[in-house]
């Protein structure tokens, strides 16, 4: 509606809602934002299906906003591969995501794009840090390589587990113990949280993790939360796993660009009828 | 590809099978669908239609509230400026009420027994509506509606 770009990001800084939310969109379907960086507070939280995360979040929120922060959500679910449809049902568990000024939460479906959502997180977290939003959360569900990518994009990364699950061990084998700064076991009022948070000490023990402390929390009793606020808020960035956090971005970035590359699909027609091995794939790529 | 869609609750009714299988018929259709979950105010809802930055949303009520609370959401979306939003609706609306609700901006309203497969022809119809610059917002004059 005859607004430049430029004119729709100062109503977004002015804290128009409407202007952010079509902004979002906007970096979504890949139009790059001329805008500053922000260098924004970005917390990513993953963790297996089922353990709370989005609860957890809502009540880190409520704390939050209790101490006068501006809390933005994007709360990540995957897009169906069959219909590239998707069910965003996050926000739904975040109850005070939808009433508070100091409260912003956007749903994002992977899509299919090739690389995802990836190369457009970085942009929509510096929007999100230009509007003033202090504290940005990146929620995924954890598992799989795409979902260690996108928790790669914060600066501090928090691992979610519940009582009895076994799939810390899963978490270890993809690799997401590496990036997390802290675990949170959260469903204490379940008898065997304390289990599953000393059985996950113990393996730190024989591990050279033993800086990164694990937490119990109840999302569901709100206790252990402004522990868990207190925690995530002094957390130092750990230069190592800094390190490893901004090799997987780049690796997004690189995955990307490949493929994206417009002589992509004859390389692989000739790689697939034998005519190039991949190392000439390789050099025609580049 | 498919729409924004927001599925929601408004006001004090429990019952949400419903809302659920649209919002699961709409991603099996395409759509990226987020659900408010139960019980949320009108302008919650008009909140959630704002930050996802949603084209269209479905408006599920069994409470018989649907004539106070479909006309606040009507009214919201229009004085933040978002009349070019799509209002659908459906649940337990009695036929005398439907006129009514049709002269606020709601476009389509479907009942028990609606075949999901109508819901999904009647998003099409608006994704052409909204192409061809047709009126079909909340906002917009209330001529057409989806029968």
């Amino acid at each position: 509606m005859g607004l430049t770009i430029i004119q729709r990001i100062e109503m977004a800084k002015e804290g128009n809602r409407r202007e952010l939310g079509k902004l979002l969109s906007l970096v979504e379907s890949g139009v790059k934002l001329p805008h500053n960086k922000s260098n924004p507070w970005v917390l990513g939280v993953t963790g297996p299906p089922g353990v709370g995360k989005s609860t957890l979040i809502g009540v880190m929120i409520e704390e939050w906003v209790n101490r006068g922060e501006k809390v933005a959500v994007l709360a990540v679910d995957p897009s169906s591969p069959k219909s590239g449809g998707a069910l965003l049902g996050d926000r739904m568990r975040m109850s005070s995501a939808d009433s508070s000024q100091s409260v912003f939460v956007r749903s994002l479906a992977t899509r299919n794009h090739p690389g995802g959502l990836i190369p457009f997180l970085d942009h929509m977290i510096n929007l999100l840090g230009l509007c003033g939003w202090s504290r940005i959360i990146i929620e995924t569900v954890g598992g799989g390589q795409s979902e260690i990518r996108i928790v790669a994009f914060a600066d501090r990364v928090m691992l979610v587990d519940g009582p009895d699950r076994g799939d810390i061990i899963q978490a270890e084998k993809a690799g997401i113990i590496e990036l997390a700064d802290l675990i949170v076991i959260n469903k204490s009022d379940l008898p065997s949280a304390q289990n599953a948070a000393n059985s996950i000490k113990k393996s730190f023990d024989y591990s050279n993790n033993n800086d990164k402390s694990v937490v119990l929390t109840s999302a569901l009793n709100k206790t252990g939360i402004s522990e868990l606020i207190e925690l995530v808020e002094s957390l130092e960035v750990n230069q190592e796993r800094n390190s490893l956090r901004i090799k997987e971005r780049l690796l997004s970035a690189w995955d990307f660009s490949l493929l994206s590359n417009p002589s992509l699909n004859d390389i692989l027609l000739d790689l697939e009828s034998g005519t190039i091995n991949l190392d000439e794939a390789l050099s025609r790529l580049k | 590809m498919g729409m924004r869609i927001v599925i929601a609750k408004p006001g004090l009714d429990g019952h949400d099978r419903g809302a659920k299988v649209i919002a699961r018929a709409l991603r099996d259709a395409g759509h990226e669908v987020i659900y408010t979950g139960l019980r949320r105010k009108p302008s919650e809802i008009v909140r959630v239609i704002m930050d996802e930055d949603a084209v269209a949303v479905g408006l599920s009520t069994l409470s018989g509230a649907h004539n106070v609370l479909i006309p606040k959401v009507c009214e919201e979306l229009i004085s933040n400026n978002m009349g070019e939003i799509v209002v659908f609706a459906g649940g337990i609306i009695p036929e005398v009420d439907r006129e009514f609700l049709y002269s606020l901006g709601v476009r389509a309203i479907f009942g028990p027994g609606t075949q999901t497969g109508s819901i999904i022809d009647f998003l099409e119809e608006v994704s052409e509506r909204k192409k061809n610059d047709f009126e079909v917002g909340v906002g917009d004059n209330p001529g057409w509606r989806w029968d």
